[in-house]
């Protein structure tokens, strides 16, 4: 009799099967709001000096804006392997859409489709905490003010930050003069960079000037509520709370090659005139990286 | 150079009576003398040991008597008012506050045996404010100046030890700006607070707060006394909570009202000399501030053994939770129970309607 052989029923250089993953079922997402639920009640999470809530942010604002960037915006994200996978590193972009809702895009771009899903740090300015929630709910998704001390201190334990040097007179400026940046500042955040030695990312941020086209600027009610702009777009006041969805504009993001900053030394931040001239480097660079994408978009809601 | 003879003003409260007690322990130091306005209660008396108590207003140019007949080398200055309603109003506050602290370092500045000058004061002097950065430290200044109350009398408090400073160069102080205070024992203005069962809050705002639990506060104060550091140091614990989260640790309700019915309760609440609201307070509820640490842990030598963390925790074994973990826990573990439950029943029926799909097809096979 001939001896039995076992034949495999796979040959040995076939990949393994392996089941394809299956996405966690409603129980375990239920079990993990639950579980969510009650750390949120019991308070046992936890939070930075800075009032950043990574818990919140992952499970509740970061879920929020996801389908705003795939959906609405349907953002694509350039250059991400530009973006420092460790260390400090300060993220420059142009700012514009009367609500800055491109600060939030970048967050979850870095976050999402960066290898190292790194967190973006956000510098915002004073009125923005002095408001009630919104003030709150930055701090809560990592935003804190737009200062020297915070940004070197946030650098300096190697978070990746990101800063809108227009501020608001780029997001508050009129639908004529899109894609121009504005001032620049006053060249704070290089000096930020030199004096911890992390590298600049320019970022360039198009789509967002489209989503609230501000055709004027009701001056005397800005000045009522007491708000740097009060915008009057095609839908807005016009239709009301529906004039607060934001247009589906075509989203690009791309960031720029690092300039690196860390040969010229902490003592170059008090030459004013390197920082000008980085200032207007970085300035130049987002300029031109606009003007080239918007030249890749074939149409504003293409 | 350790002290000899050591003054400690505002006694009669916890915190001044364990560390009069402490230094009394220590057998290197000679005299500690105890001052306060009113007599200390029955337990810090027991506890104070050789103390020696001398019931006297720092208002008054007797306390001068005091430092030049004992011959004091070392004063700790702790007698400052952090609310109203201790004190029996605000000008009563204001003025054992400013007053008190200006007769105390005019009697220091004509004692010649004086050496050392401790003051407690507070990181209430950085203000509260959307400008603030997320950490002070001690080179910073507030950047809105607080207008009144606590934080006003303890900016004019340290303004007037820098000049007593410039005054008495030889004369070494040290000035110790702490967090809010916390511990099972101390009596401070978050642990009436976080007292109530229900805390109102301001909506829309989450304050970020830094606690120093008790013992650290008195580790660092005894230290300063008999040590010699010079110059200002922040004294907090490592890390921060929310105040939200705070509270929701401690198993309190938080009720979020609106800023102004805020500042209608907090004048209701003074008025039953319940918990301060003060304007300063309020805001420091909406910014809350955190302070860097790093002087105290390099050059001052110190660091806290409790983080703000488990001061709170410590801190919470004396308040019962309201809403309490262990019931949350148990609620959301039934709710669990049941989902996974019918999650199983639902699968039961479903493969039942629609089976399977089978294993992967098996593919030719190799003769080997």
């Amino acid at each position: 009799m001939p001896e039995a052989r076992v034949i495999p029923l796979r040959p040995a250089d076939d990949e393994p099967y392996v089941p394809a993953p299956t996405p966690p079922g409603w129980e375990a997402q239920l079990a993990g709001g639950l579980d969510f639920l009650r750390r949120r009640l019991t308070g046992e999470y936890e939070t930075d000096e800075f009032g950043f809530d990574p818990d919140l942010t992952d499970h509740v604002l970061l879920p929020l804006l996801r389908p705003l960037f795939h959906k609405w915006f349907r953002v694509d994200s350039h250059g991400l392997e530009n973006v420092p996978s460790t260390g400090g590193a300060l993220v420059v972009a142009n700012h514009s859409g009367t609500i800055p809702i491109d600060s939030l895009m970048t967050t979850v771009a870095l976050h999402d489709q960066h290898p190292a899903r790194r967190r973006l740090r956000l510098l915002g300015a004073d009125p923005v905490f002095d408001m009630p929630f919104v003030g709150t709910m930055s701090r809560k998704i990592g935003t804190t003010l737009a200062c020297n001390e915070d940004a070197e201190r946030l650098l300096t334990a190697g978070e990746l930050v990101g800063v809108f040097p227009e501020g608001f007179k780029g997001i508050g400026k009129p639908f004529r003069e899109r894609y121009t940046l504005q001032r620049f500042g006053r060249g704070g955040f290089v000096t930020a960079a030199l004096r911890t030695g992390v590298p600049i990312v320019p970022c360039a941020i198009v789509g967002a000037e489209e989503i609230y086209p501000m055709i004027g600027n009701a001056k005397t009610a800005a000045r009522v509520l007491g708000l740097p702009y009060f915008p009057i777009t095609p839908t807005f006041p016009l239709l009301g709370p529906l004039g607060m969805v934001p247009l589906p504009s075509k989203w690009l993001i791309a960031f720029g090659e690092p300039i690196e900053t860390a040969s010229y030394g902490p003592g170059a931040a008090e030459d004013p005139m390197l920082v000008f001239n980085l200032t207007d480097q970085v300035r130049e660079t987002i300029q031109h990286s606009l003007y080239q994408l918007l030249l890749q978009r074939r149409s504003v809601f293409g | 150079m350790p002290p000899s003879v050591v003054l400690v003003t505002g006694v009669s409260r916890w915190l001044g009576g364990a560390l009069a007690a402490e230094l009394a322990a220590d057998p290197s130091i000679e005299r500690v003398i105890g001052v306060d306005t009113v007599p200390p209660a029955p337990a810090v008396l027991r506890r104070l040991g050789r103390t020696e108590f001398v019931r006297a207003d720092i208002r008054n140019p007797l306390i001068g008597k005091v430092i030049a007949a004992a011959s004091v080398d070392t004063v700790v200055h702790m007698n400052i008012s952090s609310t109203p309603a201790g004190s029996g109003g605000r000008g009563p506050m204001k003025e054992l506050n400013v007053i008190g602290t200006m007769q105390l370092l005019a009697a220091c500045q004509r004692a010649p045996s004086v050496r050392r000058f401790v003051l407690k004061s507070t990181s209430a002097v950085y203000g509260a404010s959307s400008r603030d950065p997320a950490v002070f430290t001690e080179a910073m200044q507030a950047r809105r100046v607080p207008a009144g109350g606590f934080a006003k009398d303890s900016l004019d408090i340290e303004g007037y030890v820098r000049a007593f400073q410039r005054r008495r160069p030889e004369v070494k102080v040290a000035v110790l700006r702490f967090t809010n205070f916390i511990g099972p024992r101390i009596d401070s203005l978050l642990t009436g607070f976080f007292r109530m069962p229900v805390v109102p809050t301001a909506l829309g705002y989450d304050a970020r707060v830094q606690l120093l639990h008790e013992d650290d506060a008195l580790a660092v104060l005894a230290r300063a006394t008999t040590g010699d550091f010079v110059g200002t140091a922040n004294v907090g614990g490592e890390g921060t909570l929310l105040l939200s989260q705070a509270i929701r640790r401690l198993g309190r309700v938080e009720v979020p009202l609106p800023s102004p019915a805020l500042g209608s309760v907090g004048r209701l609440s003074r008025r039953f000399g319940f918990v301060d609201y003060s304007p300063e307070q309020m805001r420091f509820l909406n910014f809350g501030r955190v302070v860097d640490t790093t002087v105290l842990r390099t050059e001052f030598g110190y660091t806290p053994r409790y983080t703000t963390e488990a001061a709170l925790t410590d801190y919470a074994r004396t308040v019962p939770p309201v809403v309490s973990p262990r019931l949350v826990e148990s609620v959301t573990a039934r709710v669990r129970d049941v989902v996974e439950r019918l999650g199983d029943t639902a699968d039961a029926v479903g493969e039942r309607l629609r089976p399977a799909p089978p294993a992967p097809g098996l593919r030719a096979v190799r003769d080997a």
